[in-house]
């Protein structure tokens, strides 16, 4: 079981979903996809054309810079981060 | 008693502004929105929803809806999108029409997507293929950091299939089969630089029909005024007088077809007003003459800049003009731009301003 979490500009667009959120995935788009199944139009605010990440959106493995397809250890930590635009 | 509301999109988020039909005092409310950047929101008067086309760095491009006046607000961009394989990115949601029962977003890069459930889901209507110039729009190359897009969508209200798409630095085009087929209509204008088409290749910054008048339309251009009286099939150009050719915003008067507002701006980096001096022209006699009309607007030191979305005027018998700016104010005229107020100020930079009668 990953344990994601999401930036604050995220929770408010999705009634129910909280900064931390706990999924059964293999990948990164798979942890994507089982929020999205949850709070349908999730993929959208995360992910682009492609598929890719969007481009102000990092995600982070274990403290690993990581992509759509990088692969998720059991418990593995996933911070997805609203990074450097918004100024 | 009707109400008269003011839909404003900015740069975080989307505020209204509400009256009576006096127009006399106005209540502000928002942010909506969540903050995204808002670059064009209307009110459809048959369903009562008010729609904001919005585009987050962060999550990407959605439309917005809400049903009771901005109290509560959802958001969908399910099908919103060239899919992963075309090689085009939707980039920003820049304009919004009603269609009869449909909504139409125009997008970038350049396409338009309609929506039959009110915004909820959404799908591919058109990106103008085949027209002259959409090889360039169409190249993957040309999109971002690109700015090539749908700046400008004008309806027909008498017909839902019979509309105008402007595609950001390229040119209008018209359809009368809702979409399906497209003509360019661009001639007789200027334009200072060589293009690889006679038909397209032109600026058009703002594409406005007079409501009196169904073959009298009027544009902004990159480079100059234009009038057309056989609805866009030829155009003149109309810029004596005014003090730049350059500028975005324009409004035609809703009850006479020979008066329309315009909004000049210094042509270089700046695009604000002349001489730090707010100032919106009037013609009143399509285009061969103008005024400026500057009564009780700042004259010292304001450099104002006004976007091509960002003036509008509403359908009372004394029309209300409105127009914000790239500095966050509203300012308002009650009575066709004699005399101005200001409605707002310190709002995040104003992309779009539209006005709705509310019964």
């Amino acid at each position: 079981m990953a344990n994601v979490h999401l930036p604050t500009t995220l929770t408010p667009l999705f009634p129910g979903l909280s900064r931390r959120v706990d999924v059964e995935a293999a990948t990164v788009l798979g942890a994507i996809d089982e929020l999205e199944a949850q709070w349908p139009g999730l993929r959208d605010r995360l992910v682009g054309e492609g598929p890719s990440l969007r481009s102000h959106i990092h995600v982070y493995v274990d403290r690993e810079r990581a992509q759509l397809d990088t692969a998720l250890e059991p418990h593995a930590r996933v911070d997805v981060i609203a990074a450097i635009s918004g100024g | 008693m009707s109400r008269t509301l003011l839909l404003v999109g900015t740069r975080k988020g989307a505020f209204t502004l509400e009256s009576d039909a006096d127009r006399r005092d106005w209540k502000l409310r928002g942010p909506f929105c969540e903050g995204w950047p808002v670059y064009h929101a209307i009110y459809d008067g048959e369903s009562g929803t008010i729609y904001a086309a919005a585009a987050s760095e962060w999550h990407g491009s959605a439309v917005w809806r809400s049903k009771d006046l901005g109290e509560t607000w959802e958001h969908s961009s399910e099908g919103i999108t060239y899919g992963d394989e075309d090689g085009r990115k939707v980039s920003k949601v820049s304009t919004l029409m009603t269609a009869g029962d449909k909504l139409l977003v125009g997008v970038e890069a350049p396409g338009i997507f309609e929506s039959g459930d009110g915004g909820q889901t959404w799908s591919l209507l058109t990106t103008l293929a085949g027209q002259p110039g959409s090889e360039v729009w169409d190249d993957p190359k040309s999109q971002p950091p690109g700015h090539l897009g749908i700046s400008n969508l004008v309806p027909d209200r008498s017909d839902p299939a019979h509309f105008w798409a402007v595609v950001q630095g390229i040119g209008a085009y018209e359809t009368h089969d809702g979409g399906s087929t497209w003509a360019p209509r661009n001639k007789g204008l200027r334009r200072d630089w060589p293009a690889d088409w006679e038909e397209v290749g032109y600026c058009v910054h703002k594409l406005v029909r007079s409501p009196s008048d169904p073959q009298r339309m009027y544009q902004q251009n990159h480079v100059g005024m234009h009038r057309s009286d056989d609805a866009g099939h030829t155009w003149n150009e109309i810029t004596e007088g005014l003090p730049s050719e350059f500028g975005f915003a324009a409004a035609v008067h809703p009850h006479d077809r020979d008066t329309f507002y315009v909004v000049p701006l210094d042509p270089g980096h700046g695009r604000v007003m002349p001489e730090g001096k707010a100032t919106v022209w009037r013609t009143q006699d399509a285009g061969s003459s103008w005024k400026p009309l500057r009564k009780r607007l700042p004259q010292d030191d304001a450099h104002l800049g006004v976007l091509r979305q960002g003036m509008t005027i509403d359908m009372h018998d004394s029309p209300g003009l409105y127009f914000g700016t790239s500095t966050g104010q509203v300012f308002a005229s009650a009575d066709a731009g004699e005399t101005w107020t200001q409605l707002a100020d310190y709002l995040p930079a104003i992309s779009s301003v539209e006005v709705a009668l509310v019964e």
